[in-house]
């Protein structure tokens, strides 16, 4: 970090010296990483599902929803880039519409994690005590329950669909975010500046957001990265048997499940779909990797 | 030694009341109507019942008790093996489990087997390996394992060695040879997590004074690395074995999906499909015992692996 401070505090004199913006310091930290040909390639795939998401119709000029039963399972090739399915559906265009629902199942379910487990977690580490050991006894109590299964009880309870499967995946996951979070915070709470920060009259509400959680965040933004990939094969999997959105509306999970009929005959109609998957929760764990590895 | 072991019992015991206690609360609070859902899983329309009807159905789910002593009943049956009555098939859940839960437990323990097997495997021949090129991709390899979702992957089987090849039936339950692609599928996601912490053991191992002292007594590199690194390295496994535990039992729900088995996942599966809700209350009451039992005996063999450990009670 100081080798990279010095170059600006040459160009301006010391007594103009600024702190780096957010975007300095952001261009800063990802331009040796975007040398890498692996992690280029990664954030492009991961963008393109985040693109795809977001505004699927950018990205295929077909309707997901169109049957034209005279081209029903066609091969891959020019015009179907991923073949077409049972109905005659370009499955590139479901693909990329089912990132939608897809991903945005998956952004739910962490960001269910990241809130539940972030608080039970600071209050947890923050609390300590009493209060934190009944705390991490319930997270030990979770930990116990199978995470699928956990989300099956959940499903059982509130109905199928996507949202309620994104809820049960959340749910799910918030045990792991507890537990890394409130290591964290026990790990900054001990430190000189916290303990400088109190001194100097900070209250705990500003010590707590003002220079514990920012240090606090590295290893959970990591954990969040690695559990989005892991929300996107669990909402897959529970769409996969049955629980997530209803026909003709396509989830991965439901892509693939309905490509099992044809296996035989058409092949990529299931497999073409998962190996999307496949690449964007590839990607997702290489990026968190990369991230693990060079902090900041 | 005989605390050590009554007070983890204890403890584990406790954490397996708290699961039961937990789902409970899901199943049975959660849902706006939980009567609703226990009379369309039984086959019947709680909108076409007359109020008596209701009441009497009310009671003979025993719904019309307060909460807490609903809790204590169930869990009190439940302590005693009863748990229950399923909604849709009309027989004790118990009958159900006992007669699904040996392929289960063959397919999850072949599965476990393969995987340790697997994991250790690559990971020993990534930390032997000294060609460069190959040496990276080996140990990419286990990312790219628990990125592939379980039931692409079994489909991905299925096609390439029942339907291409031949070799294996692609569903079923009869046999051996049925039970190697489920277990193969099964077992993939888990020896990724395996080679890659063994991977990062070997890595940290080869650093430690000892591997020095060993190369310097004029061992080969291959006596090196099967007699001062696996051993060294491999402890973390144990641990892992336990925790991967819940992700097996998960992925048998997947698996015995795709492949058309008897077990306790499928029939999970379609628990779930008809909101049976004691059937779905037992399996992963089951499943989280199965969790607990074997962390307990994780915990119980380690003093004996390594025997670090059993000092380090002793003085405490």
């Amino acid at each position: 970090m100081t080798a990279d401070t010095h170059p600006l505090r040459a160009a301006a004199p010391p007594a103009t010296w600024k702190r780096r913006t957010r975007l300095q310091r952001l261009s800063q930290t990802l331009a040796p990483l975007l040398a890498r040909p692996g992690f280029s390639l990664a954030l492009l795939v991961v963008l393109f599902a985040l693109l795809a998401a977001l505004a699927p119709h950018w990205l295929t000029s077909f309707d997901p929803y169109a049957t034209s039963p005279a081209d029903k399972l066609r091969a891959p090739g020019a015009v179907h880039w991923f073949g077409t399915d049972e109905l005659g559906r370009d499955l590139y265009t479901r693909v990329v519409y089912g990132a939608s629902l897809s991903v945005q199942a998956a952004l739910l379910a962490v960001g269910i994690a990241l809130a539940g487990g972030l608080s039970l977690g600071v209050l947890a580490g923050f609390a300590g005590g009493r209060l934190d050991a009944a705390l991490m006894r319930l997270v030990d109590v979770l930990l116990a329950l199978p995470g699928l299964l956990l989300a099956l009880a959940i499903v059982t309870a509130i109905g199928f669909g996507t949202v309620p499967v994104a809820i049960a995946v959340g749910v799910g996951i918030i045990p792991g975010f507890a537990r890394t979070t409130r290591g964290e915070v026990l790990r900054v709470k001990t430190l000189p500046y916290v303990e400088a920060a109190r001194l100097g009259g900070a209250s705990w509400r500003r010590t707590l957001l003002r220079h514990v959680l920012p240090n606090a965040w590295g290893p959970v933004a990591v954990l969040a990265t690695l559990d989005f990939g892991a929300a996107i094969l669990a909402t897959a999997g529970l769409s996969f048997l049955g629980f997530g959105a209803a026909p003709p509306a396509a989830e991965w999970g439901t892509l693939i499940a309905n490509g099992r009929h044809f296996l035989i005959t058409a092949p990529w109609v299931s497999l073409l779909p998962g190996l999307f998957v496949v690449a964007v929760v590839f990607s997702l764990n290489h990026l968190a990797r990369t991230f693990e590895e060079h902090p900041r | 030694m005989n605390r050590y072991l009554i007070g983890r019992i204890g403890q584990a015991l406790l954490v397996l009341w708290g699961a039961y206690t937990i789902t409970y609360f899901i199943l049975y609070l959660l849902p706006g109507d939980t009567l609703a859902i226990m009379l369309s899983a039984s086959g019947m329309e709680a909108d076409g019942l007359s109020p008596e009807d209701l009441a009497k159905a009310r009671a003979y789910y025993g719904l019309d008790k307060g909460i807490f002593e609903q809790y204590f009943d169930l869990l009190w049956r439940a302590v005693h093996g009863d748990l229950g009555q399923s909604l849709s098939l009309n027989r004790p859940v118990t009958a159900l489990l006992a007669e699904r839960l040996p392929q289960t437990l063959a397919l999850a323990g072949f599965a476990i087997v393969l995987s340790l097997l697997g994991g250790i495997g690559l990971a020993y021949l990534t930390a032997y390996l000294q060609w460069q090129p190959l040496k990276v991709a080996l140990s990419r390899l286990p990312s790219l394992g628990f990125s592939v979702p379980v039931f692409w992957m079994g489909l991905l089987l299925i096609q390439v060695f029942a339907f291409g090849l031949g070799w294996f039936p692609a569903t079923g339950s009869q046999g051996f040879a049925s039970l190697v692609l489920p277990a193969v599928t099964l077992a993939i996601p888990s020896a990724a997590v395996y080679a890659q912490v063994l991977q990062r053991g070997f890595q940290s191992v080869w650093q430690e004074p000892y591997i020095a002292t060993a190369f310097a007594k004029g061992l080969s590199r291959a006596q090196v690395q099967a007699r001062h690194g696996l051993r060294n390295a491999a402890l973390p496994i144990l641990t892992l074995v336990g925790l991967q535990v819940g992700n097996t039992v998960s992925g048998a729900v997947l698996v015995e999906t795709i492949f058309s088995r008897n077990g306790v996942g499928r029939l999970a599966q379609e628990a779930v499909l008809r909101q049976d809700i004691p059937v779905v209350l037992a399996i992963v009451a089951v499943s989280a015992a199965a969790f607990v039992l074997v962390n307990l005996i994780v915990d119980l063999l380690y003093p004996y692996l390594d025997p670090r450990i059993a000092h380090a009670t002793k003085v405490t």
